[in-house]
């Protein structure tokens, strides 16, 4: 475990900021204690101060994780977020997402939205502008990427896609093995 | 009664005599081929089918082998053999059949640079005698080696050149030209094989060249002074020497646990630079804009109308933007979203 290299806080908060925005200083600067951004076995974990100490106490090749796994680097050096980091991406998120019931299960098994399953999108979402999906009962289910423009959206015939599929609540259960 | 007994023995004994020669001499239809050297005898006679399969097939081929192993044998026994100590030894000619290898033939040799250098220029190699006549001893010597004619190592004087220092010592230099040859030989052959076995040359530091370019001092001189027992640590630097350029650079990687503000305070600055790094205009969205205006005023437009049109109710119509119209009135906002299907092609 060891902190994170100046460039590779550049590649991960530039990821995070498709979703959050400049909402990432309230993930950094936080009033209810020090937080900080830890990279092990090239995945980033963000934990309190309070954990990481407890974790020092874990041998490196023992330790399999420690606090929310935000994503990992590929060894392209890409930051690529997982499922895990949904609980801090979904409040803080700049542009929503919500499908309809009918098409939740679907998204839930790893496929794009079609226009067909939008219920709601956020007023001038950009094209590929990273968004959090959410149930119409205003359920994180996960994040994807805009396909389309919320202004195109509207023109698109029900079987395109309109947004792509990144990450979904399922892959706790599909993914379970692989995902700390 | 003994005499005929005597003439019986004698007949049994010719007879038994017989036998053996007709044990040892086998008649064959065709004579086999031989290599002796190889011992091998090949038969080319038709294999008696019948008799084959009438008696044992066993005792059949036994009894081939056996006949043709006799073949085989009578044919070292005509060859010339010798007595070593109790042993009767044949020595055995060359043999004919020729046998595939076990193994491939070895790779030629890659060429060495000289090699290389004089197939490319046509240079051809010339014998030279092995004699020459030395002037000195009045006799025909070897060019090379021990006792060899016109040799310079003997000479118990050499002429200063005018040119050089007078007090440098002439055999000093001859004997250290020498070595240099030596060493550079060798080099030239450690690198002909490292490049025959694609390895990469060792040539780190100084290699003996004609002319060293700067980059290559530079290096010399970096590995010279890393090339201490502190690896450099204690190495003493020149005035206004510049550090070694192209040396690894460690990577080094702040403490797990140490100054969270400061990390913190660093992480701030870098997310304020990438804000500051962001276009102030978006072409994107302000077409977005442009065309969200457009549809809102042909939405007005449609209301005044006030035209009974029935459109099916977009998904989107109402929900993303047009709340405030569908309050307003359920026909109006209905229509704008029939309208919009229809625009694709407009556009």
């Amino acid at each position: 475990m060891r902190p994170l290299t100046d460039e590779e806080t550049k590649i991960m908060f530039e990821k995070l900021s498709k979703y959050i925005g400049e909402n990432i200083k309230l993930l950094v600067d936080r009033p209810d204690g020090t937080y900080c951004f830890r990279l092990h076995n090239d995945r980033v974990y963000y934990m309190s101060e309070k954990i990481l100490k407890l974790a020092t106490n874990v041998s490196r090749d023992k330790l399999v994780s420690v606090g929310t796994c935000f994503g990992k680097f590929t060894k392209t050096n890409k930051f690529r977020l997982h499922i895990t980091a949904l609980d801090f991406l979904a409040p803080y998120a700049k542009f929503k997402v919500w499908v309809k019931p009918g098409a939740e299960q679907s998204f839930l098994y790893g496929n794009h939205v079609l226009k067909s399953g939008l219920g709601r999108i956020t007023e001038n979402t950009m094209q590929y502008q990273g968004v959090v999906v959410y149930s119409m009962a205003d359920m994180p289910l996960g994040f994807g990427v805009a396909a389309k423009s919320t202004q195109e959206c509207r023109r698109m015939d029900p079987m395109s896609i309109v947004v792509f599929h990144q990450a979904d609540v399922g892959e706790f259960i599909r993914n379970e093995d692989t995902l700390t | 009664m003994a005499a005929c007994s005597v003439e019986e023995l004698l007949a049994k004994a010719e007879q038994e005599e017989a036998e053996k020669l007709r044990n040892i001499t086998v008649h064959k239809d065709l004579d086999l081929d031989f290599d002796v050297g190889n011992l091998l005898a090949s038969d080319k006679n038709r294999i008696d089918t019948r008799s084959f399969k009438e008696q044992n097939k066993e005792d059949f081929l036994r009894s081939l082998a056996r006949d043709n192993t006799q073949l085989l044998i009578n044919e070292i026994w005509k060859l010339p053999s010798e007595r070593v100590e109790e042993a009767i030894v044949v020595k055995l000619p060359q043999p004919t059949t020729p046998l595939p290898r076990e193994k491939p033939p070895p790779k030629p040799r890659p060429p060495t640079k000289w090699e290389q250098f004089a197939k490319l220029k046509g240079i051809q190699k010339k014998k030279k005698t092995n004699l020459v006549w030395d002037e000195t001893a009045k006799e025909w010597r070897r060019r090379w080696g021990y006792k060899r004619a016109n040799d310079d190592t003997k000479d118990w004087l050499i002429e200063v050149p005018e040119t050089a220092d007078p007090n440098e010592d002439q055999f000093a230099k001859r004997l250290k030209a020498k070595k240099e040859r030596v060493a550079k030989n060798e080099f030239n052959r450690l690198k002909n094989i490292a490049r025959a076995q694609k390895v990469k040359v060792p040539g780190l530091g100084l290699t003996p060249k004609a002319q060293q370019s700067r980059d290559e001092l530079a290096r010399a001189v970096s590995v010279a002074q890393t090339s201490t027992a502190s690896v450099g640590m204690f190495q003493e630097r020149l005035p206004k020497e510049k550090a070694p350029k192209n040396t690894g650079k460690k990577r080094k990687f702040q403490p797990l646990i140490g100054d969270f503000s400061n990390e913190k305070q660093k992480q701030l600055e870098l997310l304020k630079i990438m804000d500051s790094k962001k276009p102030t205009l978006d072409v994107t969205k302000a077409v977005n804009k442009q065309m969200r205006e457009e549809d809102r005023e042909e939405a007005a437009a449609k209301y005044k109308k006030g035209a009974g049109k029935k459109g099916r109710k977009g998904n989107m119509s109402g929900k993303g933007k047009g709340k405030g119209g569908k309050g307003k009135g359920g026909k109006g906002g209905k229509a704008g979203g029939g309208k919009k299907r229809s625009k694709p092609g407009k556009r």
